[in-house]
């Protein structure tokens, strides 16, 4: 009854410190920075001006071509200054510094809890509000919503799968809203089945949230076409092509997407912001944030306004403990290392974690032992001692022939090695170099 | 507030399991040996292994320190694993001068030639011992008699093993029933109640320190499964031929180094193939190797000249053996 992917996978300590802690909201900060750009794609041009009053849910920053994604204002109250700051990519984005006053929302929004379940927009109206409502993929990769939702020519889609899995440790805002928010999440599952013209819809979730299979899988009888899919613990099954893989054996192409084997696959984070969007025209401005660690004094999920600075994330959670050495933005296997914690929380912020400081450095390196581990652990079927070794000595050619490319930079390769080398580092060198010279060749 | 925060890229949390842990880890599986090999063979036993273990260590920290100058590795263990292999591939009345050659061949020259751990394309206690053999052939086949813990050392009681018997009575035309006669019962061989090199005699205590490694994940089923099975599918075919002229594949699987060379050398990670297709690969070229010496060659046994032959095949299998690439040869039905 459990499935999983069948090759590679690796079981890191779970650590879901915050797996019964309610969602709360933390109370408004009094000044938001919201970037222009908390999406892939484009930034958005900012349409406000230091000085404009802005309420809470009006647009301050316009989409700036097809992949990009509107940003509006998560607060109410007046623009401070639009400049440059450090974001938690660690890079300079230009942001809206907003000053809070108050908490106005701009009237069109239902702020109310009741659940909507009936879905009156068509299709290409619901295409239309997620563009409108500036939503992006909350499971870390931000891809704008909208894109996902356009089904291009030529391709079909039968399935969408709602990826409950959260395999990152820690994390815990997926698991918190499929609890809390069911019936919201699968009624978002059911509006993303009918903007893509599909009758069915597979809620995958791994077995350490059994009491999120339960939930929902008494909910989804309710749902028609919407069925929960039990999975194996196992990383990393919320890779878009694992989990495929887990729930119906498809097999993605190397190089393609999702669509090539009819399938969608959309976080619970993102559908649950797909409901709030169509049923309560309410656009992403706020958003569920794990903030956990070992020695955090008050770990917790947190409903959060976009552009809240980390800081006060960590404040809510009891604060810094003395022994922080690394602050991390998403999960441990997959997220950033923060230089900085006062920067602000964006639509893919998903998790913040404090790891104590003798948590947060990397043991000594020693010489690869040839044991093969880093091989049998990859879920893309790759060998990363090899890639790490051909781009470790600048041999391209060769990491693109062994598929470096399909890499999806998970890091079980890096996590799993006896000797502690860095293998991700250096395939993530080759990726990228790769990439670049494939670009290349075929702008010449 | 006042934390200076590491930044580094994903991942940020690393499995506990170390270079080091692994290698005490094979440690521990082959105590049960030793302790088996102590009980057979008495303080010989003690003396051959303690001799090999801190004379590969000597030579690895020499020759790291003053010949490559570089920081000695002897503290992730490997070479505590060669010398305990090393010390388990030769008799228990080897002289210590001997014991301490064949360290320095196998450290000095199969290992920290090469770069050191990691390098080697061949496994270092067996051109250790195989060097010893070619060498010293009369000191290398002299096989103490196992009875009971005894203090004596170099003037223990020697005999043949079961398979010089073979080779030998094979040779002077005697049927295979009237040999199995002169050697011990396949019980005996299974409790490890023969002639034979130090570490290789007790079947029982390699298979027991074989689950351990299994269980523990050190090594994968894949090598030993594949080399006992060839071995077990290759004389059980002779035998069935011809059980006048060939041994069963009991006998087989109990005598010589096969246990030992099939669960802890042939295993050594290093010189054995990344991929599980081509380990297995691997482990049948290892059966089809050992039994054609055994029963074709000129020596009686051919354990560690297979491992050896096999260990100059593995950049060819990860060159062309690889693992099946997610989305390659998609088929969706």
């Amino acid at each position: 009854m459990f499935k999983t992917f069948p090759k590679g996978g690796i079981h890191p300590p779970d650590n879901k410190l915050t797996a019964d802690k309610p969602i709360m909201v933390l109370p408004l900060p009094s000044q938001v920075t919201v970037p222009v750009s908390q999406h892939i794609g484009a930034p958005a041009t900012p349409v406000v001006e230091k000085g404009t009053a802005v309420k809470t849910g009006q647009i301050i920053a316009l989409a700036k071509g097809f992949v990009s994604a509107n940003i509006h204002s998560p607060v109410s109250g007046k623009v401070n200054k639009i400049e440059p700051v450090t974001d938690t990519t660690g890079y300079k984005q230009m942001a809206v510094m907003i000053d809070v006053e108050g908490d106005e929302w701009i009237e069109t929004i239902d702020r109310t809890n009741t659940l909507v379940r009936e879905v009156t927009l068509t299709r290409e109206q619901i295409i239309e509000r997620c563009q409108q409502c500036g939503l992006v993929g909350q499971g870390g990769a931000t891809f704008p919503t909208h894109i996902k939702l356009t089904v291009p020519a030529g391709k079909k889609c039968d399935l969408i799968i709602i990826n409950g899995v959260e395999c990152e440790p820690y994390l815990t805002s997926d698991h918190r809203l499929m609890l809390e928010k069911g019936p919201e999440v699968l009624t978002g599952a059911t509006i993303i089945m009918k903007a893509l013209g599909v009758e069915k819809a597979i809620v995958g979730i791994e077995a350490n949230k059994p009491d999120a299979i339960n939930h929902l899988t008494v909910l989804s009888k309710d749902f028609k076409g919407v069925t929960v899919q039990p999975l194996k613990v196992k990383y990393p099954q919320g890779g878009e092509k694992q989990l495929i893989k887990a729930c119906t054996g498809r097999e993605v192409p190397s190089g393609g997407l999702p669509l090539d084997v009819g399938v969608v696959v959309q976080n619970v984070g993102t559908a649950f912001a797909v409901y709030e969007a169509v049923q309560k025209n309410k656009p992403l401005i706020e958003r569920v944030v794990t903030v956990t660690g070992k020695s955090v004094s008050n770990p917790g999920n947190f409903l959060v306004r976009i552009g809240t600075p980390v800081t006060s994330l960590i404040e809510a959670a009891g604060g810094m403990p003395d022994d922080t050495g690394k602050v991390v933005n998403g999960g441990p296997m997959m997220g950033k290392a923060l230089a900085m914690t006062d920067v602000p929380v964006t639509k893919g912020t998903s998790g913040i974690i404090l790891f104590p400081d003798d948590e947060a450095h990397r043991s000594e390196v020693m010489p690869c032992i040839r044991c093969g581990k880093c091989s049998s652990v990859c879920a893309m079927g790759l060998e990363p001692y090899l890639l790490a070794a051909a781009s470790e000595k600048s041999m391209w050619e060769k990491a693109e022939k062994e598929k470096i490319t399909d890499c999806m930079e998970c890091g079980a390769c890096s996590y799993i090695c006896p000797a502690k080398r860095p293998l991700l580092d250096y395939i993530r060198l080759g990726k990228t170099t790769v990439m670049r010279m494939a670009r290349e060749r075929i702008t010449k | 507030m006042n934390n200076i925060l590491n930044v580094s890229p994903s991942p940020h949390q690393q499995s506990p399991e170390t270079t080091r842990k692994l290698m005490y880890g094979v440690v521990i599986a082959l105590l049960p040996a030793l302790a088996a090999s102590i009980y057979y063979f008495g303080v010989g036993a003690i003396i051959v292994t303690l001799t090999s273990v801190f004379s590969c260590v000597a030579v690895e920290y020499i020759v790291s320190k003053y010949i490559l100058k570089v920081k000695p590795s002897v503290s992730d263990g490997s070479a505590i694993v060669t010398g305990l292999l090393l010390a388990f591939n030769v008799p228990s009345n080897l002289p210590v001068h001997i014991i301490i050659i064949g360290a320095i061949i196998a450290i000095g020259v199969a290992k920290m030639t090469f770069g050191g751990l990691g390098n080697n394309p061949f496994n270092p206690a067996l051109v250790g011992r195989v060097f010893l053999l070619i060498s010293f052939p009369v000191q290398m086949t002299s096989w103490p008699v196992p009875s009971g813990f005894k203090t004596g050392y170099t003037d223990a009681v020697t005999g043949a093993t079961p398979l010089g018997l073979l080779s030998e009575g094979v040779k002077n035309g005697e049927t295979v029933s009237a040999i199995m006669d002169k050697v011990p019962s396949h019980m005996q061989m299974f409790y490890g109640h023969m002639g034979g090199s130090l570490g290789e005699v007790a079947a029982l205590a390699l298979i027991i320190g074989g689950i351990y490694l299994l269980w523990k994940k050190i090594i994968t089923w894949h090598i030993p499964v594949s080399i006992l099975l060839t071995v077990v599918i290759f004389t059980g075919i002779l035998w069935l031929a011809d059980p006048v002229k060939f041994a069963d594949p009991v006998f087989h699987l109990l005598t010589g180094g096969l246990m030992l060379g099939a669960i802890y050398m042939a295993t050594d990670y290093v010189t054995s193939p990344m991929t599980h297709k081509g380990m297995i690969i691997y482990g049948i070229g290892i059966g089809i190797i050992t039994v054609l010496i055994r029963t074709f060659g000129a020596y009686p046994e051919g354990v560690s000249f297979a491992i050896l032959i096999m260990n100059a095949f593995v950049p060819l299998l990860n060159l062309y053996i690889k693992p099946r690439r997610f989305g390659k040869e998609v088929n969706n039905g």
